[in-house]
C-alpha cells in the first residue's frame, strides 16, 4: 500500500500527522507530505486509512 | 441586549443567527429548515444574506474566492462598500481587508498567512502541553469544594485568554477587556450602533498603545516578530500589525472558550459519554473531533462580489453569506447519523477549522487546549451533571458557546 497527499488540496489541517505520524510530516507553513515515498509498512495500513478518513480537504490518496 | 431588529418573524425568509433564540435551538432550527425544503435561507436584516445549509454549499463558497470575498467575515449592520467613502470608518479594501490573514484574498492572502503559519505549527505548539495543563488545575484548584462549579465563567473561559496573552505579549491582568471586546465584535452585531462605536476606539488606542510600547521596548514575542517581519519586501505597517493582533485576540479567545464549554456541555448532559472518557482518557482526541463536528463553534461569512444565480436562489452583489461549518458538520450525505455524538467516530472529515486557503492557523492550538482541557477537568472531576438547562446560557452570533455552564460536581479528586 501507498499514501500520497495532493499538495493542491492539502491545507495542512494536521490531521494526518497526528493520526499516523509514522506516515506524514508537516512543514512550518502546514503543507503535509509522506515519509518514506508514500511506502505503508506492514501492519500500518489501517492507520493510513484512517488519516485519509479524516482529511476534510480529501487530499490524501491510497494505492492499494 | 435587544436587537435593532426585532424579533424573527420566520427562519426561512427573516432568519437572524444573533438572536438568542438561534444558537439555543440552532439544531432544531436547521432540522426545521431542511425539512420544509430550504437547504438555502434568507434574511432581510443586515441589508440582507443567505444562510446555506449543506456540505456541498459551504465548500463551494469557501473554495470559490472569486465570488465570496473574505473583506468582511463578521455579518454586520453596515456593509463595508457602504461607507468606503467616509475616512474615519473605510476598512482596507479587498485583497488586504483589516485584518489580514482573515479578511485577505488571494493573491495577498498567502503572503499574510505565512506571516503567521510557523508560530502556530505542530513542532511549536505541542511543548505548551505542561503549561496549559498547569493552567487547568489550577482553575480548578481555585474553585474549592463548592457543590457547583461554573465551567465556563470559572474554567473555559480563561484558558485560551492565558495563552493568547503570553504568545502576543499582552498583560494578563487585561483578560477581562479582552473578553468585552471579543464580545463587542462578534456578540453585538445587532446591538445600537453608537453604543458599538465608542467601544471600538477603545480597543484600538489600547492596541496602539501597546504596540508603540513594543517598537520602544523590543521583546520576545508574536507582536515583535510581526513588527520585524517583511512582507513581499517591505515592513509590516503598524496597522497592519494592529490587524493581525486583533485577528488573533478575536480568533483565539472565544472559539477555544466555546469549544471547551461545548465538550463539557455534551459531557455534562450525557452520563454514558461521561463515564466512559472518565474511565478511558485514551479515548479523548478521538471524542474531541467528535466535539468539534457535532457543536462546530464558528461561521464565517462572505460578501457576494458579483451577481450570480447560486444552487437556484439569485445572489446579488453586496449580499453577506453565512458560511455555517456547523451546518456542513451536520450533513447527512458526508456524515453517518449525523445528529448523534458518537465520541469513537472514526471517518470524520469534520470542518470546524474551515475549508479552503483560510484553514484555521490556530487549529494545533485549539485542539490541544480543547484536550488538556477535557482531559484535566475528567480527572478532577470524573463525574458531574448540569445544573438545569435554564441556567445554561448560550452566546450571541457566529460563535457558539455557552457563556454560562453551572454543573453540579459528584465526585472530585
Ligand atoms: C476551537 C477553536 C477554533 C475554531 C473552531 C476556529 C475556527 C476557524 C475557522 C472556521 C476559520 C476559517 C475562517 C474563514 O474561512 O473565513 C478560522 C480561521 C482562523 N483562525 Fe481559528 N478557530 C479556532 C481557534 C483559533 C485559535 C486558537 C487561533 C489563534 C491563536 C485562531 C486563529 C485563526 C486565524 C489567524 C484564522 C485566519 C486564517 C486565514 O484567513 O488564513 N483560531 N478559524
Ligand atoms: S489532513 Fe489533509 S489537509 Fe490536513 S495536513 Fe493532512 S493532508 Fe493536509
Amino acid at each position: 500500500m501507498r499514501v500520497r497527499v495532493d499538495s493542491s488540496k492539502c491545507q495542512g489541517h494536521n490531521r494526518c500527522y497526528a493520526l499516523a505520524p509514522e506516515l506524514f510530516d508537516v512543514d512550518d507553513l502546514g503543507n503535509a507530505s509522506e515519509l518514506n515515498d508514500g511506502v505503508v509498512p506492514a501492519g500500518l495500513e489501517d492507520k493510513a486509512r484512517l488519516a485519509a478518513a479524516n482529511c476534510p480537504e480529501f487530499a490524501i490518496i491510497i494505492e492499494e | 441586549m435587544t436587537s435593532v431588529y426585532g424579533p424573527v418573524a420566520d427562519w426561512q425568509s427573516d432568519f437572524d443567527h444573533a438572536d438568542p433564540e438561534y444558537n439555543r435551538n440552532i439544531h432544531a432550527i436547521w432540522e426545521d429548515l431542511k425539512a420544509a425544503g430550504c437547504p438555502i435561507a434568507r434574511t432581510e436584516r443586515y441589508g440582507g444574506a443567505w444562510l446555506p445549509l449543506t456540505h456541498e454549499m459551504v465548500h463551494e463558497i469557501a473554495y470559490d474566492t472569486d465570488h465570496f470575498t473574505s473583506r468582511t467575515v463578521v455579518v454586520g449592520q453596515i456593509k463595508p462598500h457602504e461607507v468606503d467613502h467616509l475616512p474615519e470608518f473605510a476598512s482596507p479594501p479587498a485583497p488586504i481587508g483589516g485584518a489580514p490573514p482573515i479578511t485577505s484574498d488571494p493573491p495577498f492572502h498567502q503572503h499574510a498567512r505565512r506571516l503567521l503559519l510557523p508560530a502556530f505549527a505542530p513542532k511549536k505548539i505541542d511543548p505548551l502541553r505542561p503549561e496549559i495543563e498547569r493552567m487547568c488545575n489550577e482553575l480548578i484548584d481555585k474553585m474549592g469544594d463548592k457543590d457547583a462549579v461554573d465551567a465556563a465563567v470559572e474554567y473555559s473561559q480563561h484558558i485560551p485568554v492565558m495563552i493568547i496573552a503570553h504568545m502576543l505579549g499582552l498583560p494578563l491582568e487585561d483578560a477581562d477587556r479582552f473578553r468585552s471586546w471579543v464580545h463587542l465584535v462578534l456578540e453585538s452585531v445587532n446591538a445600537p450602533r453608537e453604543e458599538r462605536e465608542g467601544r471600538f476606539h477603545e480597543f484600538n488606542e489600547y492596541l496602539e498603545t501597546h504596540i508603540r510600547d513594543h517598537i520602544e521596548n523590543p521583546r520576545e514575542d508574536l507582536i515583535n516578530d510581526l513588527l520585524n517581519a517583511e512582507l513581499m519586501g517591505t515592513k509590516l505597517t503598524s496597522e497592519m500589525v494592529g490587524g493581525m493582533v486583533t485577528l488573533i485576540l478575536i480568533a483565539g479567545i472565544d472559539t477555544t472558550w466555546s469549544g471547551i464549554g461545548n465538550s463539557i456541555w455534551h459531557l455534562a448532559t450525557n452520563a454514558v459519554d461521561r463515564r466512559r472518557l472518565a474511565a478511558n482518557p485514551d479515548m479523548i482526541p478521538v471524542a474531541v473531533e467528535e466535539f468539534l463536528r457535532a457543536y462546530a463553534p464558528v461561521t464565517m461569512a462572505r460578501l457576494v462580489t458579483e451577481d450570480h444565480e447560486f444552487h437556484g436562489v439569485q445572489m446579488k452583489q453586496h449580499d453577506w453569506v453565512l458560511l455555517p461549518f456547523p451546518a456542513a458538520n451536520r450533513d447527512p450525505e458526508q456524515f453517518e447519523n449525523p445528529t448523534e455524538v458518537v465520541i469513537d467516530r472514526e471517518v470524520n472529515r469534520h470542518s470546524a477549522f474551515g475549508l479552503g486557503i483560510h484553514r484555521c492557523i490556530g487549529s494545533n492550538l485549539a485542539r490541544l487546549e480543547m484536550n488538556v482541557a477535557v482531559k484535566v477537568f475528567l480527572e478532577r472531576f470524573p463525574d458531574f451533571e448540569l445544573v438545569t438547562d435554564e441556567e445554561t446560557v448560550w452566546s450571541t452570533g457566529q460563535v457558539r458557546g455557552p457563556r454560562r455552564l453551572p454543573v453540579r460536581v459528584l465526585s472530585r479528586r
